[in-house]
């Protein structure tokens, strides 16, 4: 401020300029009046301290909505602001659909009330289906999500490994799931999401500094490793998932993923198909490795070759057949949650390759 | 509530923010984004204005972190604040409400808004101290936060001299201020 400073106001244009501040503070003063407050509240320390006790106050008239804004907003928002300034720390490509999802179930369980907490979401997977409370999807989803974070270094919310029995598949999930689920799922729905949340949180952050290398990180699932790059992708994708099987739960509307985010988790699936696809005697027999063209249709687009009898794609894929198929329909798929046998999928040249991939994909899920 | 303790929040939040860390910028819209677009929807009643207000917010905070002064009151009341100024502003130049109060307003708000207003309240703490403000005070606190009135529309509106509005106004703000300090500090 380079303003002289002002004599101090006679007591009675004090008690008018004073007698602003709450119109002040509710922003319902003319300009020339709010200028001429200003000026005064630069001077006078009583009058500022009220101005921003007063202000603090406006602020709590205005509660959340209950509407909360769409999912898309956030994108929207977020890529307006890196426009008008670049950032220094980026979250990686592969680390934004976790990012959007994890935000977009904790706006879920921000609207849930206290009885739909007891509410049970019904979650298949390939090997059963779990009834679960919103809390405990949530100690799952923090359990398995914990991979990831110890990759990292962060600190294990499952303390005290649970005994892992060997040759169990998914006894990894299974046990620190449970351990979760018996540590945090009677605590108050708040203390588990923000358990949850906190997670989520640091692992975007934690990410973020590890820069662009960081994706290589292996990841240990107890069954498999995979880079972290991946690891958060399918992160997302469970996220979506399960936060999906809580709003059916309690009956509210839930936005799947966005174009771009989807076609991460669809490129990821495909990727990994082989690897539940590998083993299994081809119907093709002693002919050439059989390659699967798979048709993404939706808002995300794209297309797939899928070796079906080997890890890699042959030199020279000459597909056997095509698969086209919705990319929401592909990902309930992959996440056990459709019928392999009633998709509405359209198909071209050898149908039990056809048939033989869908029945494969549900085989990604897991608990 | 997720929520963590909100002055240190509030302070390594505004140093992530200057540090450029996008990660930050995704906690902030995901703790602010349903205060601010629901205040913006609120005095502007448009979903579309109360989109732009949001990314008009939330650039302004992430160009200038450093606006911020924890001294002067907490991160929640500085972006609501900016969002209350641009909201109002938008509709005073969209509405025809001239900005200093000769004119017309439009009529008296409907019974239920503040039945509304309270109905958006997810803090019941919140919720409790508002209801508690006398009336009068409520009546003219919701007409000039939420429909941008100026005190001296507001007075008009309300048939009451314009001293009166502005005390009441400033009355109505302290008592509230004093009521959430004492639940803060319970």
């Amino acid at each position: 401020m380079t303003a002289p400073v002002a004599a101090p106001l006679p007591p009675a244009e004090h008690e008018a300029v004073r007698g602003l501040l709450g119109a002040w503070a509710l922003d319902a003063c003319p300009a020339d009046e709010s200028a001429l407050l200003e000026r005064h509240l630069a001077d006078c320390g009583p009058c500022a301290a009220e101005a921003a006790r007063l202000r603090d106050a406006a602020g709590w008239l205005s509660a959340d909505e209950p509407l909360d804004p769409a999912p898309e907003l956030r994108s929207q928002v977020l890529e307006s602001c890196l426009v008008r300034r670049a950032p220094l720390l980026r979250v990686p490509d592969w680390a934004a659909p976790y990012s959007a999802e994890t935000a977009k179930l904790d706006a879920l369980l921000r609207d849930l009330g206290p009885s739909e907490w007891l509410e049970r979401a019904e979650a298949p997977w390939h090997g059963g289906t779990e009834y679960w409370r919103p809390a405990e999807v949530l100690c799952h989803l923090t359990a398995v999500d914990g991979f990831v974070g110890t990759a990292y270094g962060l600190a294990d919310p499952v303390g005290g490994l649970p005994d892992v029995p060997a040759g169990t598949p998914w006894a990894a999930v299974t046990a620190r799931t449970a351990w979760l689920i018996d540590a945090h799922g009677g605590r108050a729905p708040e203390a588990v999401r923000a358990l949850w949340r906190e997670q989520t949180r640091a692992l975007v952050h934690t990410v973020s500094l590890a820069g662009p290398a960081g994706g290589e990180v292996p990841v240990d699932y107890g069954d498999f490793r995979i880079p972290a790059q991946d690891a958060l992708v399918d992160r997302a994708f469970e996220c979506w998932i399960h936060a999906d099987d809580v709003a059916r739960a309690v009956d509210y509307p839930y936005e799947p993923p966005s174009a771009p985010h989807l076609r991460q988790m669809i490129d990821l699936a495909a990727r990994t198909l082989p690897a539940v696809l590998g083993g299994r005697p081809g119907a093709g027999g002693e002919g050439p490795p059989r390659v699967l063209r798979l048709v993404i249709e939706g808002p995300a687009a794209g297309e797939w070759l899928i070796p079906l009898d080997a890890p890699e794609l042959p030199g020279d894929p000459d597909p056997v057949a095509s698969l086209v198929v919705d990319g929401l329909e592909f990902c309930c798929l992959a996440a056990a949650h459709r019928d392999p046998d009633r998709m509405p999928v359209g198909q071209d040249g050898d149908a039990a390759a056809v048939r033989e991939l869908l029945r494969a994909a549900p085989l990604l899920s897991r608990p | 509530m997720a929520t963590p303790a909100p002055i240190r929040w509030d302070q390594q939040i505004q140093q992530r923010l200057a540090r450029g860390e996008e990660a930050a910028l995704g906690e902030l819209y995901d703790q602010f984004s349903p205060m601010v677009h629901g205040l913006a929807n609120r005095v502007l009643d448009s979903q579309s204005a109360a989109e732009q207000i949001t990314r008009e917010v939330f650039g302004h905070v992430w160009e200038h972190p450093g606006d911020f002064d924890p001294a002067q009151g907490s991160m929640r009341s500085w972006i609501s604040t900016l969002t209350h100024r641009r909201a109002v502003e938008r509709l005073r130049r969209t509405s025809g409400l001239p900005a200093d109060g000769a004119g017309a307003g439009a009529p008296p708000e409907s019974a239920g808004l503040e039945e509304e207003v309270l109905a958006a309240a997810t803090a019941a703490r919140v919720q409790y101290i508002v209801t508690s403000l006398p009336h009068a005070l409520r009546e003219t606190l919701t007409l000039t936060y939420f429909r941008g009135r100026t005190y001296q529309q507001a007075a008009r509106e309300l048939g009451i001299p314009e001293a009166t509005a502005k005390h009441r106004m400033r009355l109505g703000l302290q008592l509230l201020a004093t009521a959430l300090a004492t639940e803060q500090h319970r």
